[in-house]
């Protein structure tokens, strides 16, 4: 690594690299305390309140539970680190295997979300400072205020109603499977896509247009207004530029809750992604998958967010280029 | 009284006039507290004629419309000011008439702006190159490639440094000299026809702003360009300007050219702006036990390199030593580690006898008492949300226990030390000028009975007539209560007005010391003759002087 003596911005990022990687062993050590208080165990969930001591003690024997918490929490996260899930309690199956399509589901399902909400948002955020207190400011706003305020599963049922069951135009369950043809399976995600669109665009239009506004202020933009620029000039090269940290964190939180959110949306338009999964699973007090998910969801927020601060330390000129 | 004084003025208007202002009226919303919000005439009926390659000098206090003037001159507005009356006719048109197009189509080709603070007109995310290229470009006035070519021609007319390369530099990676001559630069690209200068050079320290003036003037000279040049400082406008105008309240006062003017002002008011600072003082001589002693002190801020080195000064009760010397000399720094807000890493504090602890938290009451400060900044020194009764009261509870009405009495006897009376003592900070925002934390300071005031830029940000008004008030207070003062600021006029002794800081280091007679006297050390030979003087032709004779060239700008 640049130690001290390099630019100062790469010792900054391998801060925050370090800090992120540090929060995700902090995150893994919560998930598994957390399991452990809950009452009962594993062996007791899967044989259930009628079983005998004698075979409760055998099972636990056999899955290790005997073994002193921190064993098992180095066995359970050395076999994360290697891809080993574990085992699902309520089928039997390999946790890596389900989750690794149904996450790619929703990672797909995301994507396309924030492939047209992010810049969306942020057209509309240029927009709404270049006709500020306008009309124009006012529609934009109002709008998608009014779109943030409403539940996602409202949103949900009213788009459902509409383009699935008056007009027709798409699925009302989005059912994805494997060998799917594209435009299928565009057409499948179309409705949970526009509802999540929905639900994350105003927070970043806001903040897109509130820092803009507040770089506005700023004596350069003065002198961009005495040099005979056109508003849209002024704010998209000299007062976007000075924004972008900000910006790209309230981005960044969006894309994460995009992943991590999902979960009511999923249910409403029955998508086989990480929501419905970690929702069945819960209800069947599967603690391993739960575990499992929940470590999954950490990772996404941590990483995202991680990222929208080396964004903003890389935004910055004066890191950037030191004297 | 200044009918006469618009028949006397030079001719340069007329027909072949380029900027041309016939009785301009500005007006403007202001929104005070607690009152309705009403419209209130910032310039009224002000008309003035340049022609090309002339510089007309605006100068007045603030408040007296002068850059509202100036970037009326563009048709531009700041912060909801609007043109309601007169005419601003540039080469030939009224730009009044001008729609939003037509104005964008002239600023930055026809007429270019310099602002006062250059380190926040430049955009932080964009090198200096793109921007100063940038008006050209828009316009249409040359390729790229012309105008890089152009701008690094202006960056070695300005004198900036390796001018090949500096456009690739980003603002934070220059000084302020430099970036001041850079926005000069900015504003010359375009081949402008007028180019509004807007205190150029008034955040610059003295030894700096020399050398931007004299850039500035030779790069006028050279290319032909008229200028409306603002500033509040009459010594510095006689450098460049041909006439100047003196106004306000956003009215004209006097118009002339330079020399009139300086030599011959014929109004009241110019005549109190060319004797500004006039203040007598008789020197006072060091007693033998100094109320505050600094021994040998060093200093650093974490990880940085020592900003004090070896610092070692005195103050005499009831006496004023002035430290002085440009930005980034440690002076402030010095204040910080008196008070025990940075404690030194070598060096003692010695206070009316004992031996200060270095660091605030170990410091008892009686210790803070008698040692206050006042900042340059008042209005961000007093919590906008209390009244001066509460501000000037908290002392005084704090200190002395005083409680009601007794408190009451004290607070009405300190207002009316500072020449301030009791009317204002339900007023909030917003509700006062300037000057009375500074003179309540004067008396704030005054509240604690101290024996030694800090004072840092107190009159930094003050017009030259209320800074006067302060340092006289400061005086008169010495006079009555024997009070010490440790007087900062980097402006040698005031230290001439008020100190009893004088420290010179330079890079950390006090390179002269001793009673005022004594440090001002020759023969000079380098620094402190560059100090004393860069503060300019209310003499036509004393800038080319003074760049002929002088030793040192300033440090790094």
């Amino acid at each position: 690594m640049n130690g001290s003596g390099g630019l100062p911005v790469l010792r900054l990022i391998a801060q925050r690299l370090a800090l992120g990687v540090l929060l995700l062993f902090a995150v893994s050590v919560l998930i598994f305390a957390g399991t452990e208080i809950l009452p009962g165990d594993v062996a007791q969930s899967i044989l259930g309140q009628a079983a005998t001591p004698q075979a409760l003690e055998n099972l636990r024997e056999e899955m290790g539970l005997n073994q002193p918490a921190i064993v098992r929490y180095f066995q359970w996260l050395g076999g994360v680190l290697t891809g080993d899930l574990g085992t699902a309690l309520s089928n039997r199956q390999d946790i890596a295997e389900s989750i690794g399509r149904r996450l790619g589901n929703t990672l797909f399902l995301a994507f396309w979300a924030a492939a047209v909400s992010v810049p969306l948002a942020i057209l509309l955020g240029l927009l709404a400072v270049r006709y500020r207190n306008g009309l124009i400011d006012k529609a934009i706003s109002g709008t998608a205020l009014a779109s943030t305020s409403l539940p996602e599963f409202f949103i949900g049922y009213v788009l459902i109603f509409f383009f699935a069951v008056k007009l027709g135009w798409f699925p009302s369950v989005s059912t994805v499977y494997d060998g799917m043809p594209f435009v299928d399976r565009m057409r499948g995600i179309a409705l949970p896509a526009a509802a999540l669109t929905l639900v994350v665009l105003a927070h970043m239009m806001r903040m897109t247009r509130a820092a803009i506004l507040n770089v506005m202020q700023s004596a350069y933009i003065e002198t961009a207004e005495l040099k005979g620029l056109s508003q849209f000039d002024i704010i998209r090269r000299h007062a976007l530029p000075n924004a972008i940290a900000p910006i790209v964190n309230v981005v960044m939180l969006n894309l994460a809750f995009l992943v991590v959110g999902v979960v009511v949306v999923e249910v409403i338009f029955v998508y086989p992604g990480m929501g419905q999964y970690l929702v069945d699973h819960v209800s069947k007090r599967d603690v391993p998958v739960v575990q499992a998910v929940g470590l999954i969801f950490a990772t996404v927020y941590i990483v995202l967010n991680m990222i929208a601060d080396i964004a903003a330390i890389l935004a910055n000129p004066r890191l950037r280029h030191p004297r | 009284m200044s009918e006469t004084a618009t028949a006397r003025a030079p001719a340069s208007g007329g027909d072949d006039a380029l900027l041309d202002i016939r009785n301009l009226r500005i007006e403007a919303t202001v929104y005070p507290p607690g009152e309705d919000p009403h419209d209130i005439v910032i310039v009224d009926d002000v008309s003035l004629a340049l022609r090309r390659g002339r510089v007309l000098g605006l100068i007045g206090e603030s408040g007296a419309g002068k850059s509202t003037i100036g970037l009326a001159a563009m048709g531009y507005g700041r912060g909801g000011v609007r043109l309601t009356g007169g005419e601003v006719v540039l080469n030939g048109r009224d730009i009044r008439r001008l729609g939003v197009r037509g104005l964008r189509a002239l600023r930055g080709r026809e007429v270019c702006y310099v602002a006062q603070s250059a380190a926040a007109a430049f955009n932080p995310a964009h090198r200096l190159m793109d921007q100063v290229v940038e008006a050209t470009l828009e316009h249409g006035v040359a390729s790229r490639r012309e105008a890089e070519e152009r701008a690094v021609a202006l960056f070695a007319r300005l004198g900036l440094p390796d001018p090949e390369s500096f456009g690739r530099r980003f603002p934070h990676q220059v000084s302020g000299g430099q970036l001041q001559r850079a926005m000069t630069a900015m504003a010359l690209c375009p081949q402008p026809d007028l180019i509004v200068f807007d205190e150029p050079t008034t955040a610059l320290d003295v030894t700096t702003q020399i050398d931007v003036l004299a850039a500035i003037k030779d790069a006028i000279r050279d290319t032909d360009v008229a200028a409306l040049y603002i500033t509040h400082d009459l010594a510095v406008v006689a450098q460049v300007s041909d006439e100047i105008m003196v106004l306000r309240h956003g009215k004209m006062v006097e118009h002339g050219e330079t020399r009139q003017i300086i030599e011959a002002p014929r109004e009241d008011y110019t005549r109190a702006l060319v004797s500004v600072r006039s203040i007598r003082h008789e020197e006072k001589r060091p007693t033998p036990e100094p109320v505050l002693t600094a021994e040998r002190i060093t200093a650093a801020y974490a990880g940085s390199l020592k900003v004090l080195e070896d610092v070692s000064v005195a103050v005499h009760p009831g006496q004023t030593l002035a430290v002085v010397g440009e930005s980034g000399s440690g002076k402030s720094t010095l204040a910080r580690v008196i008070t025990g807000l940075l404690p030194p890493i070598e060096g003692t504090i010695t206070f009316a006898g004992r031996t200060l602890p270095p660091a605030l938290a170990q410091r008892g009451r009686e210790d803070l008492r008698e040692l206050q400060m006042i900042y340059q900044m008042a209005d961000v020194a007093m919590n906008p949300r209390q009244t001066v009764r509460t501000i000037i009261g908290r002392p005084l509870e704090f200190y002395f226990g005083m409680r009601g009405a007794e408190r009451d009495r004290r607070v009405a006897e300190l207002l009316d030390q500072i020449e301030m009376g009791d009317g204002f003592a339900e007023r909030y900070p917003a509700e006062l000028s300037g000057g009375q925002k500074q003179r309540v934390c004067i008396a704030r300071a005054l509240a604690a009975k101290p024996s030694l005031i800090i004072c840092d830029e107190v009159t930094s940000a003050l017009d030259p007539l209320v800074a006067d008004g302060i340092l006289k008030l400061l005086l008169e207070l010495q006079k009555q209560q024997d009070v010490a003062y440790l007087f900062i600021t980097h402006d040698l006029a005031t230290v001439r007005a008020i100190a009893d002794s004088i420290a010179v800081m330079f890079q950390g280091k006090v390179v002269r010391y001793g009673t005022k007679t004594e440090v001002l006297s020759p023969p000079f050390d380098d620094y402190t003759d560059l100090l004393l030979s860069s503060v300019p003087e209310m003499q036509v032709g004393w800038l080319e002087k003074a760049i002929e004779s002088r030793r040192m060239e300033a440090a790094g700008h």
